[in-house]
């Protein structure tokens, strides 16, 4: 089974303390640290655990500039065969249409059965899997939680619906599938992973190898534009517990039982 | 001349003369064992390399004390009486057991030096010696069958219970010791019925019982009896030599050589692999151990020589807390399938090489759940290492990239952030700022310099609560008039749990930042409150100034007269020292704490009934704060109830894991109110 798998660089959430520019245009980006989008980590992970099971390959694709390549290295690192940077100057600014049409040009490219997406990254939209879908007019399940290959024509996907309830679906191949969390458990990758396939090569392709006009993506393109970033002001009706430890778990317990969350 | 009884080398059963079986038991005897012995060389000479050839001297000293002089066993005192009489036993008889099998076919052998009055003295010497081992065997037999220590239970996960094969050997033994002084008591009690002169017997051993008891015996009766404990004694002496490598009794042949290769330095980690430089560790294929043959030679050794006795699972916390981790069945489990897979019977079966460790004897919480407080080495009579080991195997699980979820996280921040919580850098110095503006601490980036580096690491730099013992050292450093400094933001993690995690490139790459950094701030010696930065530091890297734990820095200027602490005011409490496996175990400081808290005028100090080497783990730290265990309790609740069995209110430690850990537990146990913990460095910066 041929297996592409989008990922994303994103500002790590856990090993930062995000603040907003004050101007509102982005955030402070002096003293993060990058990494992969942590649901693209399940998503590259299932797909070697499939590749191991029936065979096949596993690329890895992101659209970015340079320094995404760090991030191909690292699913390189744990398993994946192959790596593709889509990088142009025309792609910066795309909004998520555009980067799903990238995404599309890679896909038809290549001669996938399945591709795999993160079901968001932590500074998107969760909108580009469904697009690419879309696009490629290949059928799609998003928040996929369990994936089982029939054979190379059909494969079963559950999902996790409303109060936990499990929902499992036949989907035909080719298809999109949006990857939640905790679907697997991803590998380690340890420096002495990454040391490995540090002089691998990662083809590099821009927008005139991939057939895409330059002024449908990047900024020229983009049909949504973000106005603004800000921290939402304190509205009424949050409460912020004073007092020590014991104070505060005396008076939530209180408010709780007051409201009848605690009987 | 003429004998009282003809000796075995001279009878004859049913006209064959029975020589040929003095001839013939040695001999198959002796080709068994070679082939046996060769067998288990094989997966030795598939090992990977070790270096046990240095320090000789140190060594042989170890050999004496450990091997020869048993010093490890009386710490369990029943059990270790035993065994050194069983021992020394052995020792004196295995003079006298080979001479037994050259007396069969050469009837007049005396071993050469034992002619004269050192023969008579070694008589008496060896039948007592005989006579002890017995009444130690029926003791031990008697301890194994009927008041079965809880610590040689085999769990059922485990398999079988192992009492039938410790009282078959016992009963070999038993069969030797009555054989032999059987043999000799027929031969003396012939002699002086014939009026001969008789061999002295040592009174009231076991020869000089069976002699009076055999004195009226027809010459018949007595030459049958001498003639059937010879061979019942050459037999079972060569089954017995057969039947040590099947199991745990292998120790008796291998504890030599396994305590002379023991390990030497404490404290450290073995290399990748012995032999290759970390410059080029990139060139190997594979980390760690994977597969049995992974282990290093010395490694295999130990398992052969595990006596199954149990005292290292029953001082490992782990175990205690119901974790899935028991050392006894690491060794028990590792020397099965090494007997399994190097087969001995049918001959020139095949072996089968290469078979993977991790997911068939070993789980994966398994080998999480240690957290090499090194209790287990410490207790081993017979100087089995653990610690080297585990870490092999999570080397080849981190390679294979089996790590859980828990400890990615942290993995990750320390490889982007050089702490395991991902806080940015340049927070590593904002404990300071709490400290008033005259106790500033210079940062030492090469433009100011100082004498003595203050080594904070993550946990005291990051952590709000540890913070203060951060704060408590630098003004501890300063009322010592010590010219110190800080590194900020450039200090990152000392890697200390990161390599015992077994995530050696990237402990290699902090280590090199921090070394670096420590160059240069140019300070001619260092000082850190935290003992896993310290044992790191000491241990672990190479070529740095001098370093010392805090209480080593104040025990010295408590020595020299040149630090004096304030009374301690509040009346009544007890306080108790818990140390440190870092401080401890790893690096042997016992005393430089203590007498830091007994410099304090008032302090009342009682003693945990497990301190100094058999301190009991209060959960490790570094990464192992980030591991989810599943445990039945928390090792920090069982230290605390320990602490609380001793009478004490307060716990001191000396250590910021131990700290959080034992803060923890008081709360967990619901002691709050009767027991409070305080670091060593907070409490001498309170006293001064």
């Amino acid at each position: 089974m041929e297996i592409l798998v989008c990922v994303k660089r994103v500002p790590d959430t856990a090993e930062n303390e995000i603040e907003v520019k004050s101007d509102g245009t982005d955030i402070e980006r002096d003293d993060l640290v990058y990494s992969v989008n942590e649901w693209d980590n399940y998503a590259v992970e299932e797909a070697i655990q499939i590749r191991d099971k029936v065979g096949g390959s596993v690329t890895v694709v992101t659209v970015g500039d340079e320094e995404s390549e760090e991030v191909l290295r690292r699913e390189m690192a744990m398993g994946a065969d192959n790596g593709v940077l889509l990088s142009d100057s025309a792609f910066e600014g795309s909004d998520g249409k555009a980067i799903a049409s990238i995404l599309k040009a890679q896909a038809e490219a290549g001669n996938y059965d399945l591709i795999l997406c993160g079901a968001q990254a932590d500074d998107g939209a969760g909108q580009v899997g469904g697009m690419l879908a879309a696009m490629l007019d290949w059928p799609y399940a998003s928040l996929v939680n369990h994936i089982e290959i029939i054979d190379d024509k059909k494969v079963k996907v559950g999902r996790e619906i409303e109060g936990g309830n499990q929902e499992l679906n036949e989907i035909e191949l080719p298809c999109v599938l949006s990857i939640q969390t905790g679907i697997n458990e991803p590998r380690y990758v340890g420096i002495r992973g990454i040391r490995k396939v540090a002089s691998v090569d990662i083809p590099v392709k821009g927008a005139s190898d991939l057939g895409i006009d330059p002024a449908t993506v990047g900024e020229a393109g983009a049909k949504v534009k973000r106005l603004d970033y800000f921290v939402p002001e304190l509205g009424e009706g949050a409460e912020i517990l004073e007092g020590s430890m014991e104070e505060k778990i005396e008076k939530l317990i209180e408010m709780l039982k007051a409201k009848g969350g605690l009987k | 001349m003429e004998t009282a009884l003809i000796p075995p080398a001279k009878y004859f059963f049913l006209f064959i003369p029975t020589v040929i079986f003095s001839i013939l038991i040695p001999v198959m005897g002796v080709a068994l064992f070679t082939y046996i012995i060769a067998i288990r060389s094989a997966p030795l000479v598939r090992a990977a390399p070790d270096n046990r050839l240095d320090n000789i001297f140190q060594r042989v000293r170890q050999l004496i004390k450990i091997w020869l002089l048993q010093w490890r066993q009386p710490r369990y005192r029943t059990a270790g009486i035993l065994h050194i009489l069983i021992f020394a036993g052995f020792l004196v008889l295995s003079i006298r057991s080979m001479s037994m099998v050259v007396i069969g076919v050469f009837p007049h052998f005396v071993p050469p030096g034992l002619g004269g009055t050192a023969g008579v003295v070694y008589n008496i010497f060896k039948d007592y010696a005989a006579t002890w081992v017995l009444v130690a065997v029926v003791l031990a037999a008697w301890r194994r069958g009927v008041v079965k220590p809880a610590r040689y239970a085999v769990p059922p996960k485990y398999g079988k219970d192992h009492t039938w094969e410790a009282l078959f050997v016992l009963g070999m033994i038993g069969a030797l010791m009555l054989s032999e002084s059987l043999f000799e008591a027929t031969l003396a009690a012939a002699q002086t019925q014939q009026g001969q002169h008789a061999e002295l017997l040592a009174p009231l051993s076991l020869a000089w019982i069976f002699k009076h008891v055999l004195a009226g015996s027809s010459q018949a009766t007595l030459q049958g009896l001498h003639i059937a404990a010879y061979y019942i004694h050459d037999l079972v002496f060569f089954s017995f030599l057969c039947f040590l490598p099947m199991g745990k009794h292998f120790h008796v042949i291998t504890s030599i050589f396994n305590v002379f290769f023991m390990r030497i330095r404490r404290g450290n980690i073995k290399p990748v692999r012995y032999g290759v430089p970390d410059d080029k560790l990139d060139d190997l294929e594979s980390f760690g151990v994977k597969k049995l043959e992974d282990f290093t030679w010395k490694h295999m050794l130990d398992f052969y020589s595990c006596a199954d006795c149990g005292r290292c699972s029953d001082n490992c916390p782990a175990n205690t807390v119901g974790r899935p981790l028991s050392p006894r069945f690491i060794s028990i489990k590792a020397r099965d399938l090494l007997f399994k897979n190097y087969p001995i019977y049918p001959y020139k079966a095949p072996f089968k090489v290469g078979q993977e460790v991790i997911g068939t004897i070993y789980e994966e919480d398994e080998i999480w759940s240690c957290t090499t407080c090194g209790a287990c080495e410490q207790e081993c009579p017979l100087a089995i290492e653990y610690i080297d080991k585990i870490v092999d195997l999570r080397r080849a699980m981190v390679d294979d990239g089996m790590v859980p979820q828990s400890l990615q996280k942290p993995l990750r921040a320390l490889e982007k952030r050089g702490n395991p919580w991902g806080k940015l850098e340049k927070k590593r110095v904002e404990w300071t700022k709490e400290l008033a503006e005259e106790e500033a601490v210079r940062i030492l980036d090469g433009k100011q310099s100082a004498e003595l580096l203050y080594f904070v690491d993550s946990i005291s730099s990051f952590d709000d609560r540890m913070q203060e013992i951060a704060r408590a050292t630098a003004r501890v450093l300063r009322a010592t008039g010590a010219d110190f400094g800080i590194l900020g933001k450039a200090e990152k993690d000392s890697g200390h749990e990161v390599r015992r995690f077994g995530e050696e490139m990237l402990f290699q790459d902090l280590r090199e930042q921090n070394t670096a950094a420590i160059e240069k701030a140019g300070v001619s010696r260092i000082v850190t409150a935290d003992p896993h930065a310290f044992n790191a530091l000491k241990n672990d890297y190479q070529e740095l100034p001098p370093v010392q734990h805090i209480s080593q820095y104040l025990a010295d200027l408590i020595a020299a007269g040149r630090l004096k602490f304030k009374p301690l005011r509040e009346d009544g409490k007890v306080y108790t020292y818990h140390d440190p496996c870092y401080l401890g175990r790893h690096n042997g400081l016992y005393d430089d704490p203590r007498s830091v808290l007994d410099a304090i005028p008032g302090l009342k100090r009682v003693e945990m009934e497990r301190c100094r080497d058999r301190s009991f783990c209060c959960g490790g730290g570094g990464l192992m704060l980030f591991y989810e265990p599943h445990e039945d309790e928390r090792m920090g609740v069982v230290r605390v109830k320990m602490a609380a069995a001793a009478g004490a209110n307060v716990i001191v430690t000396a250590c910021p894991f131990c700290l959080v850990n034992v803060e923890d537990a008081i709360k967990v146990a619901g002691l709050e109110g009767k027991l409070e913990a305080i670091d060593l460095a907070e409490l001498a910066a309170r006293q001064l």
